[in-house]
């Protein structure tokens, strides 16, 4: 925040500030100070330096989670789109659909699609119904993806649709009345003045998929193995694979951290529903 | 279709939700001509430009332009422009771009785009603002730049709709006269939307006088002023007192219980009639000499004249005068044969007109409304 805060506004915040420092700030020491020692917290780089081993993890990790956050972005533009053609009341019900699944744990929810996908889920024994022989749902990068886009669309739907609600109506007049069809409307003004709600909801989606773990164990089986669960993986081994484990955390970090900051450079200085970094 | 006409609309009604907004109504613009759609809030004027605009499709009846007809024809399609009361200037782009913002959609050079966006701005006196953002133009600057980038395109006809509304007194004063100079310079039609009468007499060519989505008079600024159709012309357009009364033959009209040399004829022998007289066209003379006589209720003083309340036989006279009276006095007015105006009984007749309830008050209460 640029702007100066008040004694009392501080007073407010300090609550937050101590809450970050508990959970947020020392548990980043912490990984740091494992990623960069060895076990006898003798100062290394050999942590940082096994990467190379784990470049599939994160080109798959990188790759999966940019195709779910592609078909996310494809889903819910139109959608957020569409719930502001109609009227009010709908649009909250609509909304209240988009968000109830977020209700529930996601672990839950990834759970129930091993049920459907799964080679005798409800889909495979439906076609088995029709004489279709079964198809290899599960267990597949698709089911993975499919993962990340079912859990995580709610987050690209949400700061879309808050930034397209709040468009002026009489901006889309004021572009036909200056000659732009449909495309060039869309092009010309509600893109641009949609875009810093797409960048956040790519964002919300991007960062979550690229580290999960619990998506690709659970739809993936063993063969694909994201990033994340490379990390869950290394620190199930015991204490002495911790300081790997972190250079691997710290990396992702980075990487995330790279990533907003170029997505930030493109949402321009309009800050609504855009994402603070 | 006559050929000086550039838009035509014929017949034409529009509902929404059951509630009827334009109810039949027809209206020829002439090509080049400054027209004014003047009525209270609610009363179809927007309805109208939007029409025209193509922003809506009238239910029943056809629109056209230059002779053709024009229903169904999408707004990016059409050859007007449209300034919208809020501007609507594209927050995201700056100022250069906004005026550009037609141009590039019909894919003008990037050269002829320079040139003509620096001859807008020359000719709404913004020159060295191209680089500026819109959200840091005061109010007046952003209308200039809605005006620029609406003319930029070439309509034929401009539509305004209530472009002034959002401006301080002083500032709309100016805008008001810059805006027909550039209409003169242009010397394209300009279809204005206001709920403001004294723009309208100021501004127009021709008046359109609307009420509940029906046309109530088109006419000159005089015409309107002058010889309003109705009851609710008369009131809308300035101050007026309206009595009823009995016209008794040709040039002869009787109210207040006195009869009236006038101007006006045509009218049935008895017939029921609205009169209409106007504050300024009353002189007060002593009681004696008055053709009426009354008891002054109220006295305001406006800096230019006085308006006083007379209370005459129960119906309540404002006059304007620039003689000093006191509440309670006895005087006469005296009315020239000129000053009295005929209307036929309408559905407003006996609605306005009478100032018995009047005060600075509500004046102020239904100028507020008016506002929203």
């Amino acid at each position: 925040m640029k702007n100066k805060t008040s004694f009392g506004s501080r007073i407010i915040a300090a609550p937050y500030i101590v809450w970050s420092a508990i959970f947020i700030i020392v548990p980043l020491l912490i990984m740091i100070y494992f990623a960069l020692t060895d076990q006898n917290g003798v100062f290394t780089i050999a942590n940082i330096a096994q990467i190379g081993k784990y470049k599939k993890a994160f080109g798959i990790s990188i790759l999966y989670a940019a195709i779910a956050t592609v078909i996310t972005l494809l889903l819910a533009y139109p959608m957020a789109y569409f719930m502001t053609k109609i009227k009010i009341s709908s649009q909250r019900m609509i909304l209240l659909i988009v968000m109830l699944p977020m209700w529930m744990n996601f672990l839950i929810r990834t759970y129930s699609w091993i049920t459907i996908l799964a080679n005798t889920g409800l889909i495979n024994t439906f076609l088995g119904k029709l004489g279709i022989a079964p198809l290899r749902l599960i267990n597949t990068p698709g089911a993975v993806i499919l993962g990340m886009v079912y859990d995580f669309i709610p987050y690209m739907i949400l700061p879309i649709y808050s930034v397209m609600s709040k468009l002026d109506k009489s901006l889309l007049e004021a572009a036909e009345d200056l000659g732009s069809n449909s495309f060039s409307k869309f092009r010309r003004v509600i893109l641009p003045l949609t875009r810093s709600g797409i960048i956040s909801g790519i964002t919300m989606v991007f960062v979550p998929s690229v580290s999960t773990f619990y998506i690709s164990q659970k739809l993936g089986g063993n063969k694909t193995m994201l990033i994340g669960d490379a990390i869950e993986y290394l620190y199930n081994l015991g204490p002495s694979y911790y300081n790997v484990a972190s250079a691997l955390s710290l990396i992702l970090m980075l990487m995330i951290l790279i990533c907003l900051a170029i997505m930030n450079k493109f949402s321009g200085d309009d800050e609504d529903g855009g994402v603070i970094l | 279709m006559k050929k000086d006409n550039i838009v035509e609309l014929k017949n034409v009604s529009v509902s929404f939700d059951g509630e009827q907004i334009l109810d039949g109504l027809n209206l020829d613009i002439k090509d080049k001509e400054f027209i004014t759609l003047l009525g209270p809030s609610g009363c179809g004027k927007t309805t109208t430009l939007r029409l025209i605009a193509g922003f809506l499709e009238p239910d029943e009846g056809d629109i056209f332009f230059e002779g053709n007809r024009i229903n169904g024809v999408p707004a990016y399609k059409r050859q007007v422009n449209t300034i919208f009361q809020r501007y609507a200037l594209f927050p995201h782009l700056n100022v250069y771009e906004n005026i550009a913002f037609g141009l590039r959609v019909k894919k003008m050079p990037e050269k002829d785009i320079k040139t003509k966006v620096n001859e807008m701005l020359e000719l709404v006196n913004l020159k060295g603002l191209e680089k500026r953002n819109i959200d840091t133009l005061s109010g007046g600057q952003q209308q200039r730049i809605a005006i620029a980038r609406a003319i930029a395109n070439h309509p034929k006809v401009l539509l305004l709709d209530e472009p002034l509304a959002a401006l301080d007194l002083k500032l709309r004063k100016d805008m008001q006269k810059e805006l027909k100079k550039i209409q003169e310079q242009l010397g394209i039609t300009f279809i204005f939307v206001t709920h403001d009468q004294e723009e309208a007499l100021t501004m127009s060519d021709r008046v359109v006088v609307m009420d509940s989505g029906k046309i109530q008079q088109v006419g000159t600024p005089q015409d309107i002023y002058n010889e309003p159709q109705n009851a609710f012309v008369a009131d809308f357009i300035g101050e007026s007192n309206i009595l009823d009364g009995i016209m008794l033959k040709d040039f002869s009209v009787e109210f207040s219980g006195q009869k009236f040399e006038c101007l006006d004829k045509g009218f049935d022998t008895n017939e029921e009639v609205d009169v209409v007289v106007r504050p300024e066209d009353v002189d007060i003379v002593p009681a004696e000499k008055g053709m009426l006589r009354g008891v002054v209720t109220s006295v305001s003083f406006l800096g230019v004249h006085y308006e006083i309340i007379v209370d005459i036989g129960g119906f309540k006279w404002m006059i304007q005068t620039t003689d000093e009276n006191f509440v309670g006095d006895n005087v006469g007015l005296y009315i020239e044969p000129d000053a009295i105006h005929i209307m036929k009984k309408s559905e407003y007749s006996g609605k306005y007109g009478d100032y018995s309830t009047y005060s600075e008050e509500i004046e102020l209460l239904s100028e507020i409304d008016e506002e929203e």
